[in-house]
């Protein structure tokens, strides 16, 4: 009897120490990185990781594991936020490592102006998917809002990746000719009542839309359209290019705090400046990804259109500025939902 | 009337059971939940009201505790038909039929809710012919109740069948040569003796039910204000970072869950309590 609870305590100690034991990292000859991204990065991660390490082992002879993270971008923030050992964060916005700095305090709070362009090495920007042959005659955001049309876009208050949908609509209600923040609210408006359904991420919309065959046209990131392209074929979806934009930009950087505890402050910085390389930009291109380096962009020119793009800042002065009137609780986004309006 | 704690049982080990018991609920229970109320403390009054009786909050609260009701209905009824068929009645493929009971416990909640939107979505084996006819399953609040019961649907069977089984034939076949119509063989004989399993199955149901969130996301479209589930609006709050108006909804539906499973609790007693009375009037003889 009493050999029995020793084993099943002995099992239970067992089972915590294997918990615990899974922080532990090699030291030496071998280094142990861990990026949390967001969902529609793996693939470019994994291409990524490989190159970085090739080239590191090369650089110092020191053999670097870089694990991934992936889901939901605020998901992953407050992973970091509750104790998620990060080296560096790959995030879909801003505002998502901002509140790693605001509620923990684990980078300082002007991260975004240490690595050249916003911390931004990849860019991409919003398009639409619609079915083969475009039935609906969907050219433009226009087109959106009209009645008897089904847009499929995930919750901007659950997705970071489809926060950049919203403010792309509504930047461009707000530059079309008579533009106003009102008519502005009204396009967003009309646009989420022809949103049947409002999936909590990006990929569950593209199953929403490809899979269940629900809605004329996705609004999604370019990158993803390209990739759902690729996996499903261009036999049964396309893509559409409309007349403007916004300048999606997911931002890295690394996390202060867990680099300094882990001694992984050189390599970690490392890793993100490789992204700007020639070599960091060309993967992030083959995974389409708009690369920023000119020599890279021009080579790639063909797979991504010229859209007219406009930014977060010059648009809604930063990611704090937006998040708080449109995304917070009661803010424009609540409003479209709240009844008998 | 003094406590009982100093009267020797007769069964050894209480002091320490006991204190393992406290620990281990402690661990497990007690410190989860009173962290949650201390996190929506940080709120005041007025704000915590602002939260929680907003009308999406208020919304989110009439589909998830409804549509739990219904599933948690659902599976008392088919529940109590099924376990009287796995008891009663052998059939070939019974034991098959009698394991895929339990299998809403072992399938992972989001692969219960990609199959249930893949088979009621509109271009779905059932959603299909369900459109045809203007009935919306998925991406409604008719899609949250199937998620919730299906994922409820083993409760009320496991907890009926064991009683079924214990139950004496005899008595039914008393009841009949008595002159006892079927009808009153099953509601007067039957039905009170599974009837407090029946309820605790039920109440346990519908306790799983309100805090589903794995299956229901994938099959109920997430439409504020209409397909909005309570724990989707606390995951929503969360990727906000808004930690405290999402407890205050946590606080929300444990007091709510605690009210809806306190007269359950007492309705089942009172009906095995009364079950254990009448079965003390039968005469020992009749077995």
């Amino acid at each position: 009897m009493k050999g029995k609870v020793l084993v099943v305590a002995g099992l239970l100690l067992a089972g915590l120490l294997a918990l615990s034991s899974v922080q532990g990292r090699a030291q030496g000859g071998e280094v142990t990185l861990l990026n949390v991204s967001y969902d529609p990065t793996r693939e470019l991660y994994q291409d990524f990781n490989q190159a970085f390490a090739k080239y590191w082992k090369a650089k110092t002879g020191q053999t670097v594991t870089v694990e991934q993270s992936h889901g939901g971008s605020s998901k992953q923030a407050r992973g970091v936020i509750d104790g998620l050992q990060a080296d560096v964060v790959t995030l879909a916005l801003a505002y998502d490592i901002d509140a790693i700095s605001q509620n923990a305090g684990l980078l300082p709070a002007d991260w975004q102006k240490r690595l050249p362009q916003n911390s931004t090495p990849y860019t991409s920007t919003i398009v639409f998917l619609v079915r083969k042959g475009n039935p609906k005659q969907i050219k433009d955001w226009d087109d959106l809002v009209k009645p008897g049309i089904s847009v499929i876009t995930p919750n901007p208050k659950t997705s970071g990746g489809a926060r950049w949908n919203y403010v792309a609509a509504w930047a461009y209600a707000l530059k079309q000719p008579g533009g106003s923040e009102q008519k502005a609210q009204e396009f967003v408006k009309r646009l989420y009542k022809n949103v049947p359904v409002l999936d909590s991420g990006a990929r569950g919309s593209t199953t929403t839309f490809v899979q269940r065959e629900i809605g004329d046209v996705l609004i999604a990131w370019e990158n993803e359209a390209f990739l759902s392209i690729k996996e499903l074929g261009a036999e049964k979806i396309e893509i559409v290019v409309p007349s403007q934009s916004i300048l999606a930009e997911p931002p890295v950087s690394i996390v202060d705090k867990v680099v300094d505890k882990k001694g992984t402050r050189k390599v970690a910085q490392a890793y993100l400046e490789y992204l700007y390389t020639p070599e960091g930009q060309e993967i992030a291109a083959k995974n389409y990804y708009r690369p920023r380096l000119d020599s890279v962009a021009k080579k790639y020119a063909s797979i991504f259109p010229k859209i007219k793009l406009v930014t977060i800042e010059e648009v809604f002065g930063g990611w704090q500025a937006a998040q708080k009137k449109h995304f917070a609780d009661g803010g424009v986004f609540d409003q479209i939902y709240q009844p008998n309006q | 009337m003094a406590f009982t704690f100093k009267k020797r049982s007769n069964l050894p080990g209480f002091g320490l059971a006991l204190g393992y018991t406290v620990l281990y609920l402690s661990l497990i229970v007690l410190i989860p939940l009173a962290a949650t109320f201390l996190k929506a403390s940080a709120l005041s009054w007025d704000q915590f009201w602002h939260i929680v009786a907003s009308p999406r909050a208020v919304a989110s609260y009439r589909l998830t505790f409804g549509a739990s009701l219904i599933g948690a209905l659902i599976n008392l009824v088919f529940g109590v038909l099924v376990a009287w068929v796995l008891v009663r009645y052998s059939f070939p493929g019974k034991r098959l039929f009698d394991s895929l009971v339990d299998l809403p416990f072992a399938l992972p909640t989001a692969v219960a809710g990609i199959a249930l939107t893949t088979i009621y979505a509109p271009n779905g084996w059932l959603g299909r012919p369900l459109a045809s006819v203007g009935i919306k399953s998925a991406y409604s609040p008719l899609g949250v109740a199937i998620a919730l019961t299906f994922i409820g649907l083993p409760f009320v069977v496991r907890s009926v069948q064991p009683v079924l089984e214990d139950m004496d034939k005899e008595l039914e076949e008393a009841a009949a040569s008595l002159g006892a119509s079927r009808w009153q063989t099953f509601s007067r004989v039957v039905l009170p003796t599974i009837l407090p399993a029946a309820l605790a199955g039920f109440a346990m149901a519908f306790a799983r039910a309100i805090g589903e969130y794995g299956s229901v996301v994938f099959i109920s479209g997430n439409m504020p204000m209409r397909t909005e589930i309570t724990p989707l609006l606390i995951m929503t709050k969360l990727d906000q970072f808004d930690y405290a108006g999402a407890t205050a909804i946590a606080v929300v539906m444990l007091v709510f869950s605690l009210i809806l499973l306190l007269p359950i609790n007492l309705l089942q007693k009172w009906s095995s309590s009364r079950e254990e009375k009448t079965s003390a009037l039968v005469p020992e003889e009749i077995h």
